[in-house]
């Protein structure tokens, strides 16, 4: 197992070379850079620009200096767009707001998910079971972007309960409508998944065997489906888990969270190339780190794997 | 974002694998087991409905999707209700275009872009993974890393770079959003030509001297339609989904064309000023579509399951 | 993006220092005295130097403050200098800076403090974009220092002593007062700036001479200010607290506006007419001094159709501005049928041919245009226009796409996002583009300077009788005349489609006093600013 988690680290860092200098590619190549605006600047401004931040040297060059400053100082560099700041500093400010976002959204969509998806599964074909796909599949396809503003019209508009958006450590009234605008779509896959899976274990011969032998329900589900059905939920969040932590652009534009999610979108669209491989950086490590979490995990809950 | 239970979809792809064994085909029997669900059929006549809709919709139209009443425009909260009488039968935009001839040509467009958009993710995600796994040794480890580090990049980053390197098109759409799904369809894929590939007959058309790309195209990918149309159906609610996602961020289909991502993100938009209609009539075909596209996927799966038998 | 500064009339010096916010007689004041007003994004930088963009000068003006300010009217105001002197020859400007201005920290603002700001501005090693300012103010040297051709201290700035500041320009400049009360000429402290480098901005580095300081900022959510206690003209400044508020989304700022969280904010495009009727006493349209146009490609990338005058004329003929004004706008614009803004300062438009005309004679003469050339519904003219990811844009775009189809045009619409845009514009690939001007200063050359061979001028316009106009307008004792001939040659080779002159409107609470009325450049000082009681 150990030499698993080494093996598996030990590729980790080839490919998010990989995924560097491909994003580094796919980036330069977009028209347009950092200074490009409809107003052109005077050439000599923008030669000073350019000299500053190192545009004006070769594209290898670009990226070799890039990598060596992680390596050297965990340097990102610093934000074209945002001239006060580094990568770090708004990384830094903006992960620790969509982690707690992110975080809570995931455990509410586990909870409610798994609850939802496992009641339905044990009613299959009653009246819960219908409600629950009916709810599952309609909360899946309503697109976040017409639900975030809904929310921020009747909680805080029409019912004045809660903050129209922006951000507090202090204050959980903040938290509340974005956790349920990103959680909800989560909430109702963890669902569906749940569900289809529950169905199969419980249709499964060693459950069969546990009803005959007269195992009260509630036993048999907790101690024998419940773990097993678990697994293929177990391999949906992993990459979930990252999507959520990492956060939404939705739901940083539309509660104003100064999240990272929008600044992922904005600086593609600016072409702030060092904070947008940073934060392409950010997702893909967290990526590779969670698919690890889940194979071990799988390896917990499934004694049969081994790695 | 996944909305497709790729659990269950393994669990079909092996039994459906095994199945190959007996030689059985299981479309006689598939197609039997399909029709007798219910949620699945009215799913399938409902998305009959919408595709009418998108076909033969215009006949019913007074106006073209791109002219403006400009009677109606700047006004529209007032004057452009749905009403027969003008023959804006989902009401106008807030430049006066007629919503009916827009929804049926955002219906078309997204349409479109699910069936294109899933077609090239299962065409690629097919033929990677059969190619991988048939091949097998170093080539199959190579081609399946390449997967894993695909899936570690942020794919929207993928898609908006694309949309912004290429410029938006309709083409670009359709390849950016098939291109990034194949990912886990090639995974199933592989996995089921990992069985496949020591049955009697792949092995006697080996010895026969079949070369290999004809034994792939011939043999494999024939074998694998079941999952293949399976994943294909529960893809297209999802690139739909996407689409509207990319319409949102303002990279979607050129003006005058619309998608229902277009104009549900107007019609969120507007929605507190008075035109109701321009956010419920997209919605409504939006969610209707996507509804269907998942309970005939559910079907499909579930009559081609062996497991039941 | 450029917003510039317009005043009205400068004197040459001040009698006395203006008290800041005059409360109207009537006006109760409320006991909470904070104003909060709604930003579309986070902000980039709160470094005077470093700030490109117009939510960032709302934030640096109430932070800073510069050798002068502005009133309501947008007129100049003494700042840190309380009064100047010009030399006979117009080029030596020398500043009495007041004695009591002060840093937050305590320090004195001094002429040094000028000197290094406004070098640090120039500096490549700053690498500032609005390092043109500079040399638009026509500073000496200017651009040698920005070329790096001579070090930052050859800048055309002297502090003769700690309150004197002296500024050489290279040759007269009529709009360098102007320019005064910009963000950009605004000082920092060299202190701070050196001990903290690019961190001198966070609140608890930051130390800045104008009447709030920063107290906190959550990047990408909010931005509070309060009153700084060493400002010199404290004693006037009624606000508690002053707070900008990010919400990237239009629609949510009205809905947050609606629920009493914002003070201020600016109306989502379309919804104009609607809130003015729901909401009299809250929603407010003024002159700004922008236009609105499209541009043609006058070059070999262009379409070879635009380089007939003729076929210019008759696409400007077919837009019917009033509808594109009256209802898809909807908020006060005017019609443009030239290229300077009619609310800059001494200007006034000459009578121009095609604003005569009824919309149904334009359209008759643009038909007649296009049949002779031979263009028809069948054998349309095919453009391309290209604008970038915008409401209002694509609202016009698609309009405009409607008005032309009836006289044989087909215009494709391409619809790119910013960087891509302006790529392709500033390299002309394209063929008709939506853009338009604002001025720096308000002044109407601000506006003319555009269209001359050597002016920004993406179309790559270039007529000799334009540029001798122009040319002579510099040295004219009534330039006005001279604007009105450019205007007019404007106006018969029809370089550009003018569409319209833009308005600034804003939902404000009734409760809100002090914002100026008349400023066209929209520069406010939350000094001036108070709350009455609601």
């Amino acid at each position: 197992m150990f030499g698993f988690i080494l093996r598996r680290l030990a590729v980790a860092i080839p490919t998010l070379l990989l995924l560097i200098i491909f994003s580094f590619l796919l980036m330069h190549a977009a028209p347009g850079g950092p200074f490009t605006q409809e107003r052109a600047l005077p050439p000599q401004v923008l030669a000073n620009l350019e000299a500053k931040y190192g545009l004006d040297d070769p594209l290898w060059r670009k990226i070799v200096d890039y990598v060596w400053g992680i390596v050297r100082h965990f340097d990102f560099g610093p934000s074209f767009v945002y001239p006060d700041r580094t990568v770090n500093q708004i990384i830094a400010a903006g992960f620790p707001i969509t982690l707690t976002y992110g975080l809570l959204s995931f455990i509410l969509a586990v909870v409610v998910g798994v609850t939802l998806g496992a009641a339905a599964a044990i009613r299959q074909n009653t009246w819960l079971d219908y409600l629950a796909v009916g709810v599952s599949i309609g909360a899946q396809v309503l697109p976040n972007f017409v639900m975030a503003p809904i929310l921020v019209l009747v909680f805080t508009l029409i019912l004045g309960w809660l903050p129209g958006g922006g951000w507090s450590f202090q204050n959980p009234d903040y938290w509340i409508m974005p956790v349920i605008a990103l959680g909800t779509s989560y909430m109702a896959s963890i669902a569906r998944i749940t569900r289809s899976s529950m169905l199969e274990v419980l249709s499964s011969n060693h459950i069969r065997t546990a009803k005959a032998k007269g195992l009260p329900a509630r036993k048999i589900i907790m101690r024998h489906a419940l773990k097993p059905a678990l697994l293929p939920v177990i391999s949906y969040l992993g990459p979930a888990f990252v999507s959520m932590i990492t956060g939404s652009v939705v739901i940083d534009m539309y509660f104003s969270t100064g999240g990272i999610g929008k600044s992922f979108v904005d600086s593609a669209l600016n072409r702030d190339y060092a904070v947008m491989m940073g934060v392409t950086i950010l997702v893909g490590a967290l990526t590779i780190l969670f698919s690890l979490v889940v194979d071990i995990l799988y390896a917990w809950i499934d004694p049969k794997i081994r790695y | 974002m996944t909305m497709i239970e790729h659990n269950k979809i393994e669990g079909m792809a092996a039994r459906m694998a095994a199945e190959e064994v007996k030689g059985r085909s299981p479309w006689a029997d598939a197609r039997k087991r399909f029709f007798k669900n219910k949620a699945a059929m009215v799913a399938l006549f409902v998305l009959l409905l919408v595709i009418a809709f998108a076909a033969f919709g215009n006949l019913f139209a007074t106006w073209t999707y791109d002219s403006i009443d400009f009677s109606v425009m700047g006004s529209a909260a007032t004057q452009g209700a749905p009403s027969i009488a003008n023959g804006h039968y989902f009401g106008t935009d807030d430049l006066g275009r007629d919503l009916f001839a827009r929804t049926i040509q955002g219906t078309r467009i997204s349409l479109m872009v699910g069936i294109v958009g899933a077609s090239v993710a299962v065409i690629v995600g097919t033929l990677y993974g059969a190619t991988s796994g048939y091949i097998g040794g170093r080539t199959d480890a190579i081609m399946m890393r390449t997967v894993d580090i695909l899936l570690s990049i942020p794919y929207m980053f993928v898609l908006i770079l694309l949309l912004v390197i290429f410029g938006r098109s309709l083409s670009m759409l359709f390849l950016g959003i098939g291109l990034i799904s194949w990912l886990e369809m090639s995974r199933i894929v592989r996995g089921q030509t990992l069985t496949l590939k020591n049955r009697e007959f792949i092995e006697a058309a080996r010895a026969t001297g079949v070369p290999t790309w004809k034994i792939i195209i011939r043999h494999i990918v024939p074998n694998l339609l079941g999952v293949v149309a399976v994943y294909a159906t529960l893809l297209v609610p999802l690139m739909i989904l996407t689409e509207s996602f990319i319409s949102f961020l303002g990279l979607g289909v050129q003006e005058p064309l619309t998608s229902w991502g277009a104009l549900i993100s107007e019609g969120s938009g507007t929605m507190r000023y008075g035109t109701i209609w321009q956010l419920a009539f997209p919605l409504g075909f939006f969610v209707v579509t996507l509804f269907a596209f998942f309970f005939i996927g559910d079907g499909l799966r579930d009559a081609l399951d062996p497991r039941d038998r | 993006m450029t917003r510039f500064l317009m005043t009205t009339a400068l004197a040459l010096s001040f009698a006395a220092p203006v008290a800041a916010a005059t409360v109207a007689e009537g006006d109760v004041l409320d006991d909470t005295q904070e104003y909060r007003f709604w930003m579309l994004d986070a902000l980039k930088s709160a470094d005077p130097h470093k700030n490109t963009s117009k939510d960032g000068s709302q934030i640096v003006r109430q932070l800073f403050e510069g050798l002068m300010t502005e009133d309501g009217n947008g007129a100049m105001q003494p700042g840190v200098a309380s009064e100047y002197t010009v030399s006979d020859d117009k080029t030596v400007y020398t500043f009495t800076l007041r004695p009591d201005a002060k840093w937050s920290n305590g320090d004195p603002v001094t002429a040094n403090d000028f000197v290094y700001s406004w070098r640090r501005l120039a500096d490549p090693a700053t690498a500032s974009e609005y390092a043109w300012f500079i040399e638009l103010m026509n500073v000496a040297n200017a651009t040698e220092v920005v070329k790096g051709e001579q070090p930052p201290e050859a800048l055309g700035v002297k502090a003769i002593d700690d309150h004197t500041f002296e500024v050489t320009l290279k040759s007269p400049t009529p709009h360098f007062e102007k320019t005064l009360a910009f963000p950009s000429t605004y000082p920092v402290n060299q202190k701070v700036v050196e001990e903290f480098g690019t961190d001198w901005t966070t609140p608890e580095n930051i130390v800045s001479n104008g009447a709030f300081v920063m107290q906190g900022h959550n990047v990408g959510v909010d931005i509070t200010m309060v009153p700084n206690p060493e400002y010199w003209d404290r004693d006037s400044v009624i606000l508690d607290k002053v707070t900008a508020v990010t919400v990237p989304d239009a629609n949510i700022g009205l809905t947050r506006y609606q629920a009493g969280e914002l003070d201020r904010v600016q109306p989502p495009s379309g919804q104009f007419p609607r809130l003015l009727k729901e909401f009299p006493d809250e929603a407010v349209a003024r002159p700004y001094a922008c236009t609105y146009a499209y541009l043609l490609n006058l070059t070999d990338t262009g379409n070879p159709a635009v380089q007939d005058q003729k076929i210019r004329r008759a696409l400007a003929l077919a837009v019917d501005r009033d509808v594109l004004v009256g209802q898809v706008l909807q908020a006060g614009q005017q019609p443009a049928y030239g290229w300077t803004n009619e609310a800059i300062e001494g200007f006034t438009m000459p009578e121009l041919d095609m604003a005569k005309m009824t919309q149904a004679d334009r359209l008759a003469e643009a038909k007649a245009i296009m049949e002779e050339a031979g263009y028809s519904a069948s054998n349309p003219l095919k453009l391309d226009l290209m604008y970038n990811t915008s409401e209002e844009h694509r609202k016009i775009a698609i309009v405009v796409q409607q008005m032309w189809k009836q006289i044989g045009v087909d215009l494709v619409l391409n619809n790119l996002e910013w960087k891509v845009y302006s790529d392709r514009m500033n390299s002309q690939q394209y063929e008709v583009v939506r853009s338009g001007w604002c001025a720096d200063y308000n002044e109407a050359s601000t506006f003319l300077d555009y269209f001359r061979s050597t002016g920004y001028n993406v179309g790559k316009y270039n007529s000799e009788a334009f540029d001798a106009v122009m040319d002579a307008s510099k040295t004219s004792d009534d330039p006005a005349v001279e604007y009105a001939e450019a205007e007019r040659i404007l106006a018969a080779d029809v370089p550009y489609v003018p569409l319209y002159q833009y308005t600034k409107v804003d939902l404000i609470k009734p409760y809100v006093k002090g914002l100026p009325e008349h400023n066209v450049m929209d520069a406010w000082y939350a000094k001036d600013i108070y709350i009455t009681e609601h």
